[in-house]
């Protein structure tokens, strides 16, 4: 019976021991998700010694925690994390299961719907209950981001999906009374049929310009190569990646594999800076279907304004610092929240 | 040894555009490709037939037309295509194209499957793993290399955002390719006018060709259902501030955080 199935749980997710940020962004929508549906919000973890992250899957939603711990569970192996949430599910009876949209959330959640037999919806970027069927409306890009579809699962459980990173918001962490429950997932070693032959944790990847989130970018207003820093201190601060225009890789003050346009390479980050760009038609070409658009240029007739979400007039030798400045301010105030 | 290679026909989405008046997909024109990542899979499933002379075989579930990408298969090299193309398949979700899938390896002899990691067009990521399950296999996802293979074991490079592993599964086993992994090969010419003249290179199964649960299939075998699909809309013009540097530095910060960038 659908109504047997109550709660909301997300799949808090752990690396090394430590819960990746995008699950405590789950249990932050959880939170509003669950009290559209005047119900609870559970969080399930697996791994090895994981109860610990009790408090802070407390702090930041979980009314209750159902941990599957074992020794063998250190690292992520697709087989038995499928096995330890798909038992977690068979008895705790979710009504919507969240994961987030990582390489472990997307390996993880399709194996444990179908063995499930339920729908999965992937990447989801908005989720909301519908008033009337209480229904979870699933949306989500597709096409290359060309069009969104909100997607719903009628007449299985849980209604399932993964989360794009980032998108969600963590609530404010508070105190609530969480109750530590441990599942036993019956794990034999018949389930560990994958060997983990060496692990290497990579501190600074290749530098892939379309994959960034957030690009950093340069044009020929910046002034000279000397401002890069000026750029690199806020792509720090933020988590991006410094890239250019054409006229700023042809000048040599950055690598090729830099470059934006029809040239260079065609990006779509979720945030594109345009500093000192100007906006010759070349490089729009390569950069105008970023989410989210900010152009600080001095010339306020410069075509990049055009297609800016926001644009500041002013001299980004100004601007920028004071940005990167109050960034890092923010970043430590919520670091010390948590 | 025994590899099938799972690939899917896409319109190629880097070349679909809006119109900017009516802000919806510009279809027409846009020209049909073998997915990225699948064509990844090909391309390592081909290496190791080079190495090993494994039997390749490519599966595409899609209308008729897809065909047309079994052939571009078939004149890199497989030994084998196939295509699943049947009316009872149609709105199929990731859950009944799986099962689809899975029904038609039953009746197919693998040591190995390759799937790509997911398709432009829809980036979901799950009909691979999902495959797995239902054939009750290991999988391994998001490989970015194929280190060694024997008659027993694969050992593969896994991606994750901040690392990698290198992974040890026995077969039969599935794994998800990423694209870029390689530089699939052209294809041979002779063997794509064969493609063409030789009526009997693609083979087509019907839903009475697999080994699966009909209530499984299709749109009504599908657990999930699109309640409506949009467009984002035509952009509405931005704002700009000519402002001095705190405030300038403040509207920016503000918007940031408004999109949860911060």
């Amino acid at each position: 019976m659908l109504q047997d199935y109550k709660g909301v749980m997300v799949f808090a997710e752990q690396r090394d021991g430590h819960l990746q940020s995008v699950s405590l962004e789950l249990l932050g929508k959880a939170r509003d998700l669950a009290e559209q549906l005047d119900t609870h919000v559970s969080a399930v973890v697996v791994g090895k010694d994981v109860s610990n992250l009790v408090n802070i899957l407390s702090h930041y939603g979980a009314d209750k925690v159902y941990a599957v711990e074992d020794d063998r569970l250190e690292k992520y192996m697709t087989e038995p994390y499928v096995k330890a949430v798909f038992e977690t599910c068979q008895q705790v009876k979710p009504d919507i299961v969240l994961f987030g949209a990582t390489s472990i959330g997307r390996d993880l959640a399709p194996r444990v719907s179908a063995r499930v037999h339920t729908g999965l919806t992937a990447d989801c970027t908005s989720l909301d209950i519908d008033p009337e069927t209480k229904l979870l409306l699933m949306t989500r890009p597709a096409f290359g981001g060309n069009i969104m579809a909100t997607i719903v699962c009628e007449n299985h459980r849980p209604q399932m999906s993964t989360v794009r990173p980032g998108v969600m918001q963590r609530i404010e962490p508070e105190d609530r009374d969480t109750e530590l429950i441990r599942i036993d997932a019956g794990l034999t070693d018949a389930d560990f049929n994958v060997e983990i032959l060496s692990e290497e944790v990579e501190q600074k990847k290749k530098v892939k310009i379309e994959d960034a989130n957030i690009l950093i970018s340069a044009g020929r207003g910046i002034g000279g190569p000397e401002k890069l820093p000026v750029l690199q201190e806020l792509a720090d601060v933020i988590g991006g990646v410094v890239s250019g225009s054409r006229a700023v890789i042809d000048a040599g003050w950055l690598p090729k594999e830099r470059q934006v346009g029809q040239t260079g390479k065609t990006v779509r980050p979720d945030v594109y800076f345009a500093n000192g760009i100007s906006g010759a038609i070349q490089h729009l070409a390569g950069m105008e279907e970023s989410e989210f658009i900010i152009a600080v240029n001095k010339n306020p007739e410069a075509p990049i304004f055009q297609v800016a979400d926001l644009g500041i007039v002013g001299d980004l030798n100004r601007v920028l610092p004071e940005l990167t400045k109050n960034i890092a301010a923010l970043k430590e105030k919520k670091a010390k929240q948590e | 040894m025994n590899i099938v290679v799972c690939i899917k026909q896409v319109p190629d989405t880097t070349e679909v555009r809006l119109d900017p008046k009516t802000g919806t997909l510009i279809r027409e024109g846009v020209p049909s490709i073998i997915n990225p990542d699948d064509r990844a899979g090909l391309e390592e499933a081909l290496k190791i037939k080079d190495a090993t002379g494994a039997k390749v075989t490519v599966v595409s579930m899609g209308p008729p037309q897809a065909a047309d990408a079994l052939r571009e298969a078939y004149a890199m090299g497989a030994d084998e295509v196939i295509l699943l193309t049947d009316r009872a398949f149609a709105g199929s979700d990731t859950w009944a194209t799986s099962s689809a899938l899975a029904g038609t390896l039953n009746g197919l002899e693998y040591d190995l499957i390759i799937a790509g990691r997911q398709a432009i067009d829809g980036d979901t990521a799950q009909v691979g793993p999902q495959v797995a399950e239902h054939l009750n296999l290991p999988s391994v996802s998001y490989v970015e290399e194929v280190q060694e293979i024997t008659d027993e074991y694969i050992v593969v490079k896994r991606q994750f955002e901040d690392r990698y592993q290198i992974i040890k599964v026995k077969l039969p086993c599935l794994i998800t390719t990423l694209g870029g992994m390689n530089e699939p090969r052209y294809m041979h010419v002779s063997r794509v006018l064969d493609s063409y003249r030789n009526e009997d290179t693609v083979t087509t199964y019907t839903v009475n060709d697999i080994e699966v649960d009909h209530s499984n299939l299709g749109l009504a075998g599908s657990p999930t259902r699109v309640r409506r699909s949009f467009t984002k809309g035509v952009k509405a013009a931005g704002k700009v501030f000519e402002v001095d540097e705190k405030e300038g530095a403040r509207i920016i910060l503000e918007a940031l955080e408004e999109r949860f960038i911060i």
